[in-house]
């Protein structure tokens, strides 16, 4: 077989931006940024059929296959998106043409950089791709060069390092632990190798990397008292790329950390991970429901709001077992569908109103019918209300807490219950009420909305059997 | 010839934590860049040092990237850049010196205590130098937070990283090490222009963080 998927995955990212970072022309640009991260995730489809040898440096597995293949489709809808709603950028003098060729050269150098993350078998390679990814952002994120994205970009850089720093220290540490088992070299850093040995590996250093390996991918992650840098930068940098960093690269810290959690379940001696991450993630989330509450900004918003459901998926992964790993699975590839609908709704919003203020806005579903009843559906969807898919995932995280361990399912559910509070307050003042604020044209396309959450409420009425099947798979794998 | 490893090693790293104390307590943005060169210079032994120990020539790549671009480049771009920007005046730091300096004290017996009980069993030279070198880390994260000056939080977060090639070099046949190095020297030159292109002091008239924050969008 002359092609080879796994190649592509990473190879179609570098070729693109190097083209797209040559390219003047910003149409052809966006439109070359929409076909290269289509071919990526049909690259990232194949992988479900076509595996590579697990090598070195080379590891696709049932687990994170699931993320490739996420990473990938909300990396395509949202170029799609972005092509639509850049230009707008660009008429109102936000952006000027030389920097949008530097943020699709980069949007594909983030493509790259996560799906790294994603595919390597070596846990240095891994730490190295989250970095690249978060320099990325940062310069995402400080691409509009007002005071506040400037503000937005250093805070999240000073923490990011400080985060990435803090797990580099873990991982120098799980090779300390490593080397008198597996000896010196690159053997000592290829997770496969690590997982087999783990149960010979001395406990105490293992539960030392663990701590610090949780506080640093635990910041990207977004976990409370880590998350300031968040909602900053999401509600300062151009709103394709909130989505991709709440639906996405939240998501690659979490993977990190997973894979992590697995080494140490592989020794009996070890601290149980659980504990540590079911108390970080229900902080999160209580943390997170409350401060929704005074918000007066739609990006921060939502950006609180992604804080709320990484903390749920931590939680139940930390809980662990079968029913909750799969709940846990479940709920964060419907939130990163989610909340990157949502955030397409708001960048419309956004520059319908040309402000992010709440205040500002009102009265959505009269002014914009179509954009303002996918706002609703969205955080309806978000809200984690029936018939919608994060409804039955947050369904059976609770329902698998109140089984094993009552008292902790009841923060979990005043948490979910205060969040949902909150975001339907504010949705009632931003799409229904009088109309008011300004009400200019909107340019960007709806369809990547409505996709995404068609797939969710598809998702919420129906999953089909092999992908139960694939995520029960995943979940027992986790442990 | 074992001992004189042993201990030469220990100096050096032991040498890297004083002056990390050392980097608390400046006051004056000039002072703080001399002595951060020092680090990095201290830093360029203590690795040369355990490359020659390991047998390990690749490392000497390290020691020579720490010397040539964090001993000298570095200060000397962030000296012209103060210049340029003309912000030679006093740094505050939050809390005052002695409850820093007591702050850090406390850190380094932290560390020692962790990384010393957690590892009774690995090679004497490598704990040690773990324990330092997590104690560089610790520190380094505390002169990040008590200070406000964009151009020290820089200096902290270096010497941070300096922390973690020590720690990276201390383990025995770590792969990747050049590479990381050099990962965090390209990171850290990202920085410096980050700061000079987008002109921090020009767009927000200070470097001040702290004056930074009245800019958030959600403080009404």
């Amino acid at each position: 077989m002359s092609f080879n998927a796994f190649a592509a995955v990473l190879a179609i990212p570098v070729v693109a931006a190097a083209l797209l970072a040559l390219l003047p022309g910003y149409k052809l640009s966006a439109r070359l940024n929409v076909v290269a991260t289509l071919l990526t995730f049909l690259a990232a489809l194949s992988l479900f059929f076509q595996r590579p040898p697990t090598g070195p440096y080379v590891l696709v597995d049932d687990l994170n296959n699931v993320f490739i293949v996420l990473t990938t489709f909300v990396g395509f809808t949202t170029s799609a998106f972005s092509a639509s709603y850049i230009e707008h950028e660009l008429e109102t003098g936000r952006l000027t043409p030389a920097f949008l060729r530097f943020y699709h050269t980069m949007y594909q150098v983030l493509m790259f950089a996560m799906n790294l993350a994603l595919v390597t078998n070596n846990i240095g390679v891994m730490w190295v791709g989250i970095e690249l990814a978060t320099l990325t952002t940062v310069l995402m994120v400080g691409i509009y060069r007002t005071h506040e994205a400037l503000e937005a970009a250093w805070k999240y850089f000073i923490l990011g390092s400080v985060g990435i720093a803090l797990a580099l220290f873990g991982t120098i540490l799980i090779y300390m632990a490593a080397e008198p088992t597996i000896g010196g070299g690159p053997n000592a850093m290829v997770w496969t190798d690590l997982v087999a040995h783990a149960a010979s590996f001395d406990p105490a250093l293992l539960n030392l990397a663990f701590v610090f390996l949780l506080l640093g991918y635990g910041t990207k992650i977004g976990l409370f008292p880590l998350h300031a840098w968040l909602p900053d930068a999401h509600a300062e940098g151009p709103t394709p790329i909130s989505a991709v960093l709440s639906g996405l690269l939240l998501n690659v810290a979490l993977y990190a950390l997973l894979r992590f959690k697995m080494l140490l379940a592989a020794n009996p001696d070890a601290l149980a991970p659980g504990p540590l991450m079911i108390t970080m993630g229900l902080v999160s989330l209580l943390f997170a429901a409350f401060m929704l509450y005074r918000r007066r900004d739609i990006k921060r918003m939502f950006a609180y709001s992604s804080i709320e459901h990484m903390g749920i998926v931590t939680f139940a992964f930390g809980m662990g077992g079968p029913l909750a790993n799969f709940a846990g699975l479940l709920h964060m590839s419907l939130h990163s569908l989610t909340k990157s609908a949502i955030f397409f709704a708001v960048g419309n919003i956004s520059q319908v109103k040309g402000t992010q203020k709440i205040a500002d806005m009102g009265g959505l579903t009269e002014t914009n019918p179509v954009l303002g009843w996918g706002l609703v559906l969205g955080v309806v969807a978000i809200a984690g209300l029936p018939p919608l898919g994060i409804f039955s995932s947050e369904f059976l995280v609770v329902s698998s807490t109140f089984a094993r361990e009552p008292l902790l399912a009841l923060p979990l559910v005043l948490g979910l219950l205060v969040g949902v509070g909150a975001l339907f307050l504010r949705l009632n003042a931003i799409a229904f009420g009088e109309p008011h604020g300004p009400n200019h044209e909107s340019k960007g396309s709806y369809l990547p909305m409505f996709a995404h959450l068609g797939l969710v409420l598809v998702a919420g009425i129906y999953l089909p059997g092999p992908l139960v099947a694939w995520f029960q798979n995943v979940a027992k794998l986790l442990g | 010839m074992q001992n004189l490893t042993y201990d030469t090693a220990h100096l050096l790293a032991g040498s890297l934590v004083l002056v990390s104390f050392m980097l608390l307590y400046q006051d004056r943005l000039y002072a703080l860049l001399n002595v951060y060169a020092l680090h990095a210079f201290v830093l360029a032994l203590s690795v040369a040092w355990q490359a020659y120990a390991q047998n390990a020539p690749d490392l000497y790549i390290t020691a020579a990237i720490a010397l040539v671009f964090k001993a000298i480049i570095i200060p000397v771009a962030l000296h012209r850049m103060i210049v340029k920007l003309g912000i030679h005046r006093e740094i505050e730091t939050v809390g005052g010196i002695g409850l820093t300096m007591l702050l850090g004290m406390g850190l380094v017996a932290l560390s020692m205590v962790v990384m010393l009980r957690v590892t009774p069993e690995a090679d004497p030279l490598a704990r040690e130098d773990l324990a330092f070198a997590l104690s560089v880390v610790l520190l380094g994260l505390l002169m990040m937070v008590t200070r406000r000056n964009v151009v020290s939080q820089v200096v902290g977060f270096m010497s941070l990283e300096n922390g973690l090639v020590l720690a990276a070099t201390g383990a025995k046949g770590m792969p990747f090490v050049v590479e990381i190095s050099v990962a965090f020297s390209i990171l850290i030159a990202f920085i410096i222009i980050g700061i000079f292109l987008f002109r921090i002091r020009e767009r927000f008239d200070t470097v001040d963080v702290h004056a930074l924050d009245h800019f958030r969008g959600e403080r009404l």
